[in-house]
């Protein structure tokens, strides 16, 4: 296959998220992340539990194998078999994610949605950050507000930040200080470029490039998870 | 058995002002907007709201109800933030109180059983904390002395929720997939009242829909269509139409008295 896009890259970065999760209840928000988390199912993970997003566990077919209605999310989240992806309007070089407000929480200059649930996935299990437009304005030093909890104010035994995809590149924390790392860039990325687009100091070290979907994964990504191609316009190419 | 059905107004006539309010539903979905519509309309003020927050959160913001507002978050769901509740956070004109959502479960929960706190891991680490340092930590007594938050009880005064169905003496009865926390809202409050789309003499359907008992209810109102705009599955979706002209009403100070008169009457 040719022609492979930028969208689809990070579908596969998202995918590659769940490598080993087993019986674990995927919760990715957003739709990138999503047709990650369903293109895993269907490939290397089969045990994946994926939500509609709604109160039901659906299984590729779109069969009820489950019902999981909010208040039931809040036992998973505790038990801790999950690994969410969620947004940012923040994340900062230790983990710390922004999803309540900018500037002062007492009269912000921009309210945004609130903690939601982010304190307590952070807590609680893996939990990794989805980020479509890459800037040094959502990248930044320090987060204005700790909605998820970075590794610099990681607490209890439970807290595992896995890694941040962007349309540019994955990032992880596996440093000797837990401060962000460059896993790998995106095809007709540079480091150079990962680096000007984030407000702090990256460790660069052996970064390689994000892989390319196989073949069929495109074919599932293209004819059976988004076939109207929804996911360019998360990731504009 | 008692006959609880009472109109949205004499609902509001309960309410005083200074009080503390749990709204149910979650977002845009399932709440109790007829009950609200007559309390918008009262001249209660003052009032500390709880509440997984919709447009509820803005329109009672709008109308100035709000001293406080308790939430995990304020959202319409298919549109990420509601403008009303945007202006008043970014013009400090309310206090609030926001919490991680297993968090504002857990008091709900520690109200609904009377006990002072439930403890729970969200929160160790966050900023919630920093926003509010009334809420404290306790060390698990067992060997393993975890520190946890000792999230308190959120009590509350009145909690108004709207279900699919009801009888007259307050058994209760949802239809969608997910009953939210209504039940929650109903065991943590001292006056509980819900609307519902329809007052029945039986119900149809497996029991385990049965989500509030007559224990749990002090008044019941029928009112179809009394989850609109948002949605009441499966009576009825969300009204994607009206929500987007409540939103930008909502962000247009010209535009929104004259909504405001429309929908709230």
């Amino acid at each position: 296959m040719s022609d492979i896009t930028r969208a689809e890259v990070c579908v596969a970065a998202c995918a590659d998220l769940f490598l080993g999760a087993g019986e674990t209840l995927a919760s990715p928000m957003g739709l990138v992340p999503s047709l990650g988390a369903k293109l895993a199912r269907l490939t290397t993970e089969p045990d994946l539990l994926l939500s509609d997003g709604e109160a039901f566990l659906l299984t590729p077919d779109g069969v009820v194998e489950g019902w999981l209605p909010y208040r039931r999310v809040f036992d998973v989240v505790a038990h801790g078999r999950r690994h969410v992806v969620m947004g940012a309007n923040q994340v900062d070089r230790f983990g710390n994610q922004n999803i309540s407000a900018i500037g002062d929480h007492a009269r912000p200059s921009r309210q945004l949605l609130g903690f939601r649930g982010a304190p307590g996935n952070t807590v609680n299990h893996r939990t990794s950050y989805w980020v479509p437009r890459h800037s040094p304005r959502v990248l930044v030093e320090a987060v204005d507000v700790v909605s998820g909890v970075g590794y610099d104010r990681a607490t209890g035994p439970f807290h595992d930040v896995h890694r941040v995809v962007t349309n540019l590149a994955v990032l992880d924390f596996a440093t000797p200080d837990h401060s962000m790392r460059v896993v790998s860039v995106h095809p007709g990325v540079s480091v150079d470029e990962v680096q000007k687009q984030t407000s702090f100091p990256l460790v660069a070290q052996d970064v390689t490039e994000t892989r390319l979907p196989t073949d069929e994964e495109l074919e599932l990504i293209r004819t059976r998870l988004d076939p109207e191609g929804k996911r360019d316009r998360e990731v504009p190419a | 058995m008692r006959d609880k059905r009472m109109t949205a107004d004499e609902v509001v006539g309960e309410i005083k002002s200074g009080m503390t309010v749990g709204i149910g539903g979650w977002g845009s979905r399932r709440k109790p907007m007829t009950l609200l519509k007559a309390l918008l309309r009262s001249g209660v003020e003052d009032l500390t709201v709880v509440t997984y927050g919709g447009p509820d959160a803005g329109l009672l913001c709008a109308a100035g109800k709000v001293r406080k507002l308790v939430y995990g978050f304020v959202s319409l769901d298919s549109i990420p933030y509601d403008p009303w509740f945007k202006r008043a956070r970014e013009t400090g004109a309310i206090e609030v109180l926001e919490l991680d959502e297993g968090m504002f479960q857990t008091g709900l929960r520690a109200a609904g059983h009377r006990l002072p706190f439930l403890p729970i891991r969200a929160g160790l680490g966050s900023d919630v904390l920093k926003y509010a340092p009334q809420l404290k930590t306790v060390t698990s007594p067992y060997d393993d002395g975890e520190e946890l938050v000792a999230m308190p009880a959120l009590r509350l005064d009145v909690a108004l929720v709207h279900l699919n169905r009801a009888d007259r003496h307050g058994n209760a009865q949802y239809l969608g997939p997910d009953p939210y926390f209504d039940d929650l809202f109903c065991l943590a409050a001292d006056r509980r009242y819900v609307s519902c789309e329809r007052v029945v003499e039986t119900f149809d359907g497996p029991p385990q829909t049965l989500l509030l008992n007559r224990m749990m209810v002090d008044g019941v109102v029928e009112a179809p269509g009394g989850a609109g705009f948002t949605s009441c599955v499966p009576d009825y979706g969300r009204d994607e139409a009206l929500q987007r002209e409540y939103a930008t009403a909502a962000a247009d100070l010209e535009q929104w008295p004259g909504f405001y008169e429309r929908f709230v009457g």
